[in-house]
């Protein structure tokens, strides 16, 4: 490796957070981008080709030295390392509405899913996965929550736009062109009168 | 199915007392989430839900549920139920018919969006949580301490320096010191003995230990008791007169 790769992959390994790029570019103030690029890349070549039992990963903006996954089961039956307990179902429906939606009030949550979700923010919170952004505008100026870094980090994700678009999930909010229509109220006519 | 299915019985069915709480959380994440597997379910189009149908499937539902005390399930039951009395009025054909469920179908859709956005997520969460980061640690850790750089030498000249500036405690010892009551009451009785009235400066020194005045006043005091004497004082933080009382003194 060169030198450049070698001096990274020490940063790497002494971290325990994602290190930002410009962070890296701290190490060394006469690499450019694209040498720090090309370095990254041989440590992610250098660790996929050769075959280690970690790898490189692009997460929240930064840059992080992982475990491979096929090597969990045993390091966590060894009693090494845990894996962190799972997220709740209100807590992924909460996250997701924030991420997409954010700045977002409480009440716009609520709205959303229909259910009220003080202690889950409250958890979510807790566990550095959300923050609050801001104030609303409106009446009693109510705060505003959004996702943090911690965020990417969990899920692995290099930034928000790693998300699905609106426009990519299989779920359209338009309506779409009323063929059915005919048939369908015929049938909801039928079971209003049967009922 | 009529209006009456979420009668006062509703309520009385469900299970009081202990029970009477319990949400399904693993089941349906709420009302919401239960519509759209009912939708499922029923496999009608999400679009041109039989809002009788549906309606009746939730009110049944969240009764074998036991969600129909959660207020949240309860209000979606009166909104079905709303919309299903909103679809019964009859509809001028000449006016624009506004559907009274799209505000429903609008709100699934969008919980439905967001169920998908959660497989997403959900995935990624378990993929990340099969791979371990360097120290793997809940929080980044402090860092440590730099290593004392310190020779024997300075440690000893340190510890000389400590006891020589802790000065020897200083010892004070504390003296009990009794009262003499029947001696200044002694004195007091052969004070007045020579004059009928007095002044409390009179009959305590400058000079006067603290223990002295005390036992000056417990004695005046005793005596005023015993009605030997009159304790007076014209007016506040003035001298106080001490006079033999003239009850006792005629006796």
């Amino acid at each position: 490796m060169t030198p450049l790769a070698k001096l990274l992959e020490a940063a790497l390994f002494a971290s325990a957070r994602p290190i930002a790029t410009d962070e890296l570019a701290a190490l060394d103030g006469d690499a450019s981008p694209a040498e720090l690029q090309s370095a990254l890349d041989e440590i992610r070549e250098h660790y996929d080709v050769e075959g280690h039992g970690v790898e490189l990963a692009e997460i929240g903006g930064g840059w992080q030295v992982l475990t491979r996954a096929e090597y969990t089961e045993a390091i966590e039956r060894a009693q090494l390392a845990s894996r962190p307990s799972r997220l709740s179902g209100a807590a992924l429906e909460t996250l997701a509405i924030i991420a997409y939606r954010q700045p977002i009030s409480r009440a716009e949550i609520e709205e959303i899913r229909g259910v009220a979700v003080g202690s889950v923010l409250k958890s979510l919170h807790e566990r550095g996965l959300i923050d609050v952004v801001g104030r609303a505008e409106g009446l009693g100026r109510p705060l505003l929550y959004g996702t943090t870094p911690v965020f990417l980090e969990h899920f692995a994700l290099r930034h928000l736009e790693e998300l699905p678009r609106s426009d990519e999930l299989a779920v359209a909010l338009h309506r779409p062109e009323p063929v059915l229509a005919d048939a369908a109220a015929s049938d909801d006519a039928q079971d209003e009168t049967g009922a | 199915m009529t209006i009456a299915s979420l009668d006062s019985r509703t309520y009385v069915d469900a299970p009081s007392g202990e029970g009477a709480f319990i949400v399904e959380l693993s089941a349906f994440s709420g009302p919401l989430d239960l519509l759209l597997s009912l939708i499922r379910e029923e496999q009608v189009d999400i679009y041109d839900i039989p809002i009788a149908r549906i309606c009746e499937q939730f009110v049944v539902r969240i009764r074998t549920l036991g969600l129909n005390e959660a207020a949240e399930y309860l209000e979606m039951a009166a909104r079905l139920l709303r919309i299903k009395a909103q679809m019964l009025l009859p509809r001028g054909a000449e006016e624009a018919w506004e559907d009274p469920r799209a505000e429903l179908v609008r709100r699934l859709l969008e919980y439905q969006q967001m169920r998908e956005v959660v497989d997403v997520l959900e995935r990624r969460g378990e993929e990340r949580r099969n791979q371990f980061a360097r120290a793997y640690l809940p929080t980044a850790p402090e860092p440590p301490q730099a290593p004392l750089a310190l020779s024997l030498a300075e440690l000893l000249s340190a510890v000389d320096r400590v006891l020589r500036a802790a000065k020897q405690p200083s010892m004070h010892e504390v003296v009990p010191r009794t009262l003499d009551v029947p001696g200044a009451i002694t004195i007091i009785r052969s004070v007045l003995a020579l004059r009928a009235r007095i002044l409390w400066t009179e009959i305590v020194e400058h000079t006067a230990e603290p223990w002295q005045i005390l036992s000056t006043l417990l004695g005046l005091l005793e005596l005023a008791k015993l009605g030997e004497l009159r304790v007076a004082q014209p007016k506040p933080f003035a001298n106080v007169e001490i006079s033999r009382d003239a009850a006792s003194e005629a006796a």
